[in-house]
C-alpha cells in the first residue's frame, strides 16, 4: 500500500509541472493584461506598473522566476487585490469553501444515498419513481436559478434565514448556500446508488445471504459495499470540485470562499491568482484521486490484490 | 496562545459598548483592489479611501468641493502657486496632519517605483510627469511644506480644475511614518493609519471591510455612525435581495431588467439621478470608410436616444445629444448636436443624403463592426443601434470580448470600426471629457482624432484663467468634436441607488460621492 501510495506522489509532481507551464502560457496568451481597465493607463504609467511586478521581462524568465518562487512555496502578489499576496487570498478563503464543499458533500451522501437504497429496493414503486424524478429535477435546474429561489423563498418572504452573506461563518448563513451545492449532488449520487444497487442486488453473491433469510440491514451493508464503488469514483474529482469553491454560489451568497477566483482571476488577467488556482485545484484533484484509489482497494479486494 | 487570551479579554470587555454602536451596512459593487490611495483608480475604491482619509479638499453631501484638511488657499496671479493653510487635524493614532505629509505623499504618488495606476491625474503639479517618467527627481516636485501648516504646491500649468482635481483619491494623503515603517503593508489593519472620518478594523476580500469611526477626526463630534461595514456585492440581483431583506442599508447599482419591479416596489427608496459620465461609441477615424465625416455624422444622426435610454437603459440613462454631461463644474449649458432639434424622418433623410453623397447606396451598402465588451446591456443597446441603421442599408456585425481584451484592443489601435467606450468624471470639469479628443491623447483618442483647430482650442482653453472666456471656448471645442462625430455620445449615465428608509442623510449628486460622515442610521 505504502508502495502505491509511493508511486501515486512521485507521478504528481511532473503531472503538477504540465500543469502549470501549460497554465502560466495559455493565460499570458489571453490578449490584454492585468492592468488594463475602461480607463485605459497612460503608456509610462503602465511601463512603471510592469516593471513594479516583473511583467516587463521576457515571459520565458517570468516563468523561470514564478516556477522557481512556486518551489519555495511562494504564490507571489496579487495583481487585482494588490493589498494581498495570493497566498494570503487563498489561504483566507480556503477555510470557507471547504466547510461549505464538505457539509454539501456530507449532506448529498447521506440523503442522496439513503434514496438511492429506497430507491433499489422498491424498484418501480411510487417511491423509485418519485426519487428519480426528483433527481432528474436535481440535475437540470442549476444553482444560478436553485440559489435565488432560496434566497426569495427563505430569506425574503418567510425570513427564516440572511439572503446572503457569510457573517463570520454563523450556521444560519450557510444553510442556504450548503443546500444550493448539495441539491445536485443529492441527484446524482441517488441515481448512481440506486443503479449499482439494483444491479448489486442481483448478484450471486447476496442472492446467497436473501437466500439464509438474512434480515435486509444486512444484506443492504453487503450489497453497499459493492454498489458504492461508482460512487466513490465519481466523489474524487466531484470532491475536489466542491472544497475548492463554487463560483456561483459564493457571488450569489457573498461568501469568501476561493470558487470565484479562478474565473475572475482570469477575467481580471490576474496571471498569479490565476496560477496559484491551478495549482489549488491541481493539488486537490491529485489528492483526491489518490485518495479514490486507495479507497478503492480498501473496499475491492480484487483491486488489493492486483 | 497569551495573545489570544489577550485578544480574547479585549474583545469581551468591548462587546458591551459595541452592542450599543449604530452600524452602517454599506453595499459595494466590489472589492477595493488597494487601500493605498495612490495605487487605485476606480469609485470602488473611492467609496471606501474617501470614507478614511481626508485630502487638502474634500467633498460636501452635495459632492461640492469644500475645503478638508487645507481651511484655505490662496492662488497666485498667474495661476500657477496655491498656497494651502492646514488645520489642526489628526491621524487616527494622534499624530498631527502636517503639510510634510502632503509632500511626502504627492511624491510617493508620482515616484515611478510606486506604480500608482492614476499617477498621471497630477500631472498639474511642476515636474509631475517628468518624475513619473524617470526623467526628473522626486524632490523636484512642486510640492514643498513652507511650515508644519503652510503647503505650497507648484503647478506645470494654469488648470482651474487643479482644486477639483485634488479632491479625487489619488489627492488623500498616507502616514508617512507607516509607510516608512511597514511598505506595501502599511494597508493592513493592525498597521492602519488614516486622517479620515473612519479608520480600518479588519478587511477579509469577498466577505467584508469594516471601518470604525476614527476619534482623532477633527470632526469626529458630528460624525453619527460609528461603524461603517462594506460588502462586496458583485451580483447585482443577489444585492438587491439583501437590501430587501433589510440586510443592507444602500446599494449604488440595480439589475437593470429588474428595473419594472424596483420602481414599483421601491419607489421611495430608489434614486435615480444625472451622474457625470458619458456612454459612447467610438468610431475608428483613421479607417476608411470612417474618415469621411459624412458617414459618422449618418451613423450618428439617426440614432433614437431617448429609445436607448427607456427601452434598452429601463431609464437609467439620459439621452446625450453631447459629450459634456450637464451639471458639470465651470461650463454652463453644453453644446448640443445640431440635428437634435429634428425629427426622426428628416433625420433619416438627411442621413441618407449623406451616406449617398460619401458613395454608400442600396448597390454599395455600408459594412461595419460593433466591437463591445459582453455585458447584456452593450449588447442590447449594439443590436439597437444595427437596427436603426438598417433604415440607411448598413450591414452590421457584432464582435464581443471580455472587459480586458476590448480595452487592450482599443488601446493597441487593433482593427475596430466602431467600438462601445464610457468615460466618467474624475473631476467636475469640462475638460475631463473633451481631452478624449485631443490628437496628442493617445491612449484614450480611440476614435483616433485629429483635428487641429480642436487641438487649438483646447491650448487655448488650457492658458485661460477668466473662467468664463474658458467655458466659451471649451464650448467651442465641444461643438467642432459634436459636428465631426468621432465619438457618437449615445447616453449620460445616471447614477441608481437604492437607500434603505433607515438611513438619513443621503443626497444624490452629480459624482455620486457619498461619505458615511453625513449621514445617520435611525434605529
Amino acid at each position: 500500500m505504502l508502495a502505491f501510495v509511493g508511486r501515486r506522489l512521485l507521478t504528481a509532481a511532473p503531472t503538477l509541472l504540465v500543469i502549470v507551464t501549460l497554465a502560466f502560457f495559455l493565460i499570458r496568451a489571453a490578449p490584454g493584461g492585468p492592468f488594463d481597465m475602461e480607463r485605459p493607463l497612460d503608456p509610462q504609467i503602465l511601463a512603471n506598473l510592469k516593471s513594479y511586478y516583473g511583467l516587463d521581462k521576457s515571459l520565458f524568465e517570468q516563468y523561470l522566476a514564478y516556477l522557481g518562487a512556486l518551489l519555495r512555496g511562494d504564490l507571489g502578489p496579487s495583481f487585482v487585490l494588490r493589498d494581498f499576496s495570493v497566498a494570503e487570498i487563498l489561504g483566507k478563503g480556503l477555510p470557507v469553501s471547504i466547510r461549505i464543499g464538505g457539509l454539501a458533500i456530507l449532506l448529498a451522501l447521506l440523503i442522496g444515498g439513503a434514496l438511492g437504497i429506497v430507491a433499489a429496493f422498491r424498484q418501480n414503486s411510487w417511491a423509485d419513481f418519485s426519487v428519480i424524478g426528483l433527481a432528474t429535477l436535481g440535475i437540470t435546474i442549476p444553482p444560478f436559478v436553485v440559489a435565488p429561489l432560496l434566497q426569495i423563498v427563505f430569506g425574503l418572504v418567510l425570513a427564516w434565514l440572511p439572503v446572503g452573506g457569510w457573517n463570520d461563518g454563523a450556521v444560519r448563513n450557510t444553510i442556504l448556500p450548503v443546500l444550493t451545492l448539495a441539491l445536485p449532488q443529492i441527484a446524482v449520487i441517488a441515481r448512481m446508488i440506486r443503479a449499482s444497487m439494483i444491479e448489486t442486488l442481483g448478484a450471486h453473491h447476496i442472492r446467497t445471504l436473501r437466500a439464509q433469510g438474512l434480515s435486509t440491514a444486512t444484506i443492504t451493508q453487503h450489497a453497499l459495499r459493492g454498489a458504492v464503488l461508482p460512487v466513490v469514483s465519481y466523489l474524487g474529482p466531484a470532491a475536489a470540485q466542491l472544497l475548492t469553491g463554487s463560483l456561483v454560489v459564493e457571488t450569489i451568497f457573498g461568501l469568501p470562499g476561493v470558487g470565484r477566483y479562478f474565473i475572475e482571476g482570469a477575467l481580471n488577467r490576474d496571471y498569479t491568482l490565476v496560477m496559484g488556482t491551478v495549482v489549488l485545484i491541481a493539488v486537490f484533484v491529485l489528492i483526491f484521486n489518490t485518495l479514490v484509489d486507495i479507497i478503492y482497494a480498501l473496499l475491492d479486494p480484487r483491486v488489493r490484490h492486483d | 496562545m497569551n495573545r489570544y487570551v489577550l485578544a480574547a479579554v479585549l474583545s469581551a470587555s468591548f462587546a458591551l459598548p459595541l452592542a450599543a454602536q449604530t452600524i452602517f451596512h454599506r453595499g459595494a459593487a466590489g472589492d477595493p483592489s488597494s487601500l493605498d490611495a495612490h495605487k487605485t483608480s476606480t469609485v470602488v475604491e473611492s467609496d471606501i479611501l474617501l470614507d478614511m482619509f481626508e485630502g487638502l479638499v474634500t467633498y460636501d453631501v452635495k459632492a461640492n468641493v469644500v475645503p478638508g484638511v487645507a481651511e484655505s488657499w490662496t492662488v497666485s496671479p498667474d495661476g500657477l502657486i496655491y498656497t494651502f493653510k492646514l488645520r489642526d487635524a489628526k491621524w487616527s493614532n494622534g499624530d498631527p496632519v502636517v503639510a510634510a505629509d502632503f509632500v511626502y505623499s504627492f511624491r510617493r504618488l508620482l515616484n515611478p517605483a510606486t506604480g500608482a495606476k492614476y499617477a498621471n491625474i497630477l500631472y498639474t503639479l511642476k515636474n509631475a510627469e517628468k518624475i513619473n517618467k524617470g526623467q526628473a527627481k522626486i524632490e523636484e516636485l512642486g510640492a514643498k511644506a513652507v511650515d508644519a501648516k503652510t503647503l505650497e504646491l507648484t503647478l506645470e500649468f494654469q488648470a482651474p480644475y487643479f482644486v477639483a482635481q485634488l479632491a479625487h483619491q489619488t489627492g488623500l494623503p498616507v502616514h508617512p511614518a507607516s509607510v516608512e515603517k511597514h511598505g506595501a503593508d502599511f494597508t493592513k489593519a493592525e498597521n492602519f493609519v488614516s486622517n479620515g472620518a473612519y479608520t480600518l478594523k479588519s478587511f477579509v476580500p469577498n466577505d467584508k471591510l469594516v471601518a470604525v469611526k476614527n476619534p482623532h477626526f477633527r470632526e469626529a463630534s458630528t460624525v453619527k455612525i460609528d461603524q461603517v461595514i462594506f460588502y462586496p456585492l458583485e451580483d447585482r440581483a443577489a444585492a438587491l435581495r439583501r437590501f430587501q431583506a433589510g440586510e443592507i442599508h444602500y446599494y449604488n447599482d440595480v439589475p437593470t431588467d429588474q428595473m419594472k419591479f424596483i420602481k414599483e416596489t421601491l419607489k421611495d427608496q430608489f434614486f435615480v439621478a444625472p451622474y457625470l459620465g458619458t456612454y459612447y461609441f467610438a468610431v475608428n477615424t483613421a479607417k476608411k470608410p470612417f474618415d469621411d465625416v459624412r458617414v459618422r455624422q449618418a451613423l450618428s444622426m439617426v440614432i433614437d436616444r431617448e429609445f436607448l435610454a427607456e427601452q434598452i437603459w429601463a431609464g437609467t440613462m439620459i439621452p446625450a445629444y453631447g459629450l459634456v454631461p450637464p451639471g458639470i463644474g465651470n461650463y454652463g449649458e453644453p453644446a448640443e448636436m445640431a440635428e437634435k432639434a429634428l425629427s426622426v424622418i428628416e433625420r433619416e433623410d438627411k442621413a441618407k443624403a449623406l451616406l449617398k453623397a460619401a458613395g454608400f447606396g442600396p448597390d454599395k451598402p455600408l459594412k461595419l463592426q460593433i466591437r463591445y465588451n459582453t455585458s447584456e446591456n452593450h449588447k442590447n443597446t449594439s443590436v439597437a443601434l444595427a437596427d436603426m441603421w438598417k433604415p440607411l442599408g448598413v450591414e452590421t456585425t457584432l464582435v464581443n470580448s471580455d472587459l480586458k481584451s476590448h480595452y487592450a484592443i482599443l488601446r493597441d489601435k487593433g482593427d475596430y470600426d466602431v467600438a462601445r467606450a464610457g468615460w466618467i468624471a474624475d473631476y467636475s470639469d469640462p475638460q475631463n471629457f473633451l481631452f478624449l479628443g485631443e490628437g496628442g491623447n493617445g491612449g484614450l483618442n480611440y476614435a483616433n482624432y485629429k483635428n487641429a483647430d480642436f487641438d487649438a482650442l483646447m491650448k487655448k482653453a488650457s492658458t485661460q484663467t477668466d473662467l468664463k472666456a474658458r467655458a466659451e471656448t471649451l464650448k467651442q471645442a465641444e461643438t467642432i468634436i459634436l459636428r465631426d462625430q468621432p465619438y457618437i455620445p449615445l447616453l449620460f449615465y445616471g447614477s441608481k441607488n437604492l437607500v434603505s428608509k433607515k438611513l438619513e442623510g443621503f443626497q444624490t449628486n452629480v459624482l455620486d460621492r457619498h461619505m458615511s460622515r453625513y449621514m445617520a442610521i435611525k434605529p
